[in-house]
């Protein structure tokens, strides 16, 4: 299975997202810089955490406009996984891949720090390899983690099982919900703050992020042995 | 020559932890009578006077770019100016 790296200028987790996949997932992967407007050769999508573009105006704001993001818009159409973590999850909230909007952490300090989530949906290409109500262990790094939606967008959140992952006992930015992860309708778009791709081996500290991209490898495999 | 100046603010609904900060000291200043401070974005665009559909266009740049319409609402102000 072949991921997409994307690169933004002032991307800055997209080494841990490579070497994630290439060194502890065992699949392929290609850094793709964000010019780049052909994403066919894929099957999944990464827009890795960073600052992309120096969080300028917004976090996100100007990223969504880099000519890469038609591909990952028609990518998302076609169905491919598309995993956006920290300010990768920021550029899909600007871009509408997925509902809603950062605000700065209710603390206003920049978090950086290992956190306990709880997966809520585990019936997902991107967590079935979690237990339902799991609890794992992957750190954060952000600024502007307190997300929001308003009520419309958070009861169909919750009708359609879109929030995937909350922080457990303690909520570090303020967010509604105490949404960590969410997913788009369709369910092949994910964006979370904490950084999976952190914690993939135990000289990380934890390896509780692995099993997200093993899930999503679990789910192509599946879907390609039925096509076949 | 068009001096267009766009005013960013947060929306009544969305919290401001930004402003609240800046309250909070106001009042350790002594500032009581300070009941809410709101911190936005103010942008100005200079524009050149052949601009056809003015208004349609500085309303495009607000809801693509300028402005995030979840959690922020915009306002703007043209002004006409000579070139120096």
């Amino acid at each position: 299975m072949k991921f997409a790296v994307i690169v933004f200028p002032g991307s800055n987790c997209d080494v841990d997202m490579y070497h994630a996949v290439i060194d502890e997932l065992g699949e392929e992967a290609e850094y793709v810089w964000h010019d780049e407007t052909n994403l066919d050769r894929f099957e999944a999508i990464l827009l890795p955490g960073g600052f992309s573009f120096g969080d300028y105006l917004r976090t996100g704001a100007i990223a969504r406009f880099s000519p890469v993001m038609n591909e990952v818009v028609k990518a998302a159409e076609l169905g491919k996984p598309v995993l956006g973590v920290c300010n990768g999850f920021q550029i899909l909230l600007e871009a509408g891949l997925l509902p809603g909007a950062m605000r700065r952490n209710d603390s206003l300090k920049f978090i950086c720090s290992p956190v306990l989530l709880e997966v809520k949906n585990s019936n997902t290409m991107f967590t079935n390899q979690y237990a339902q109500g799991e609890l794992i262990e992957i750190p954060i790094a952000h600024g502007e983690g307190n997300y929001y939606c308003d009520e419309k967008t958070l009861a169909e959140l919750k009708a359609n099982n879109q929030i995937i992952f909350t922080y457990h006992s303690e909520n570090p930015n303020g967010s509604i919900e105490n949404i960590a992860g969410i997913m788009n309708k369709q369910g092949n778009v994910l964006g979370m703050m904490p950084h999976p791709e952190r914690a993939v081996a135990n000289l990380l500290g934890s390896h509780d992020g692995l099993k997200l991209f093993q899930s999503i490898v679990n789910q192509w495999r599946e879907s390609h042995a039925i096509k076949a | 020559m068009y001096k267009v100046k766009v005013y960013v603010t947060l929306k009544e609904s969305v919290l401001d932890p930004q402003g609240t900060a800046v309250k909070k000291s106001l009042h350790m200043m002594g500032y009581n009578d300070v009941d809410d401070v709101r911190i936005g974005k103010y942008l100005e665009l200079s524009i050149g006077e052949t601009a056809e559909q003015l208004e349609t266009m500085i309303e495009e740049i607000c809801s693509k770019l300028l402005v995030n319409p979840v959690i922020e609402d915009y306002r703007y102000e043209i002004e006409e100016c000579v070139p120096q």
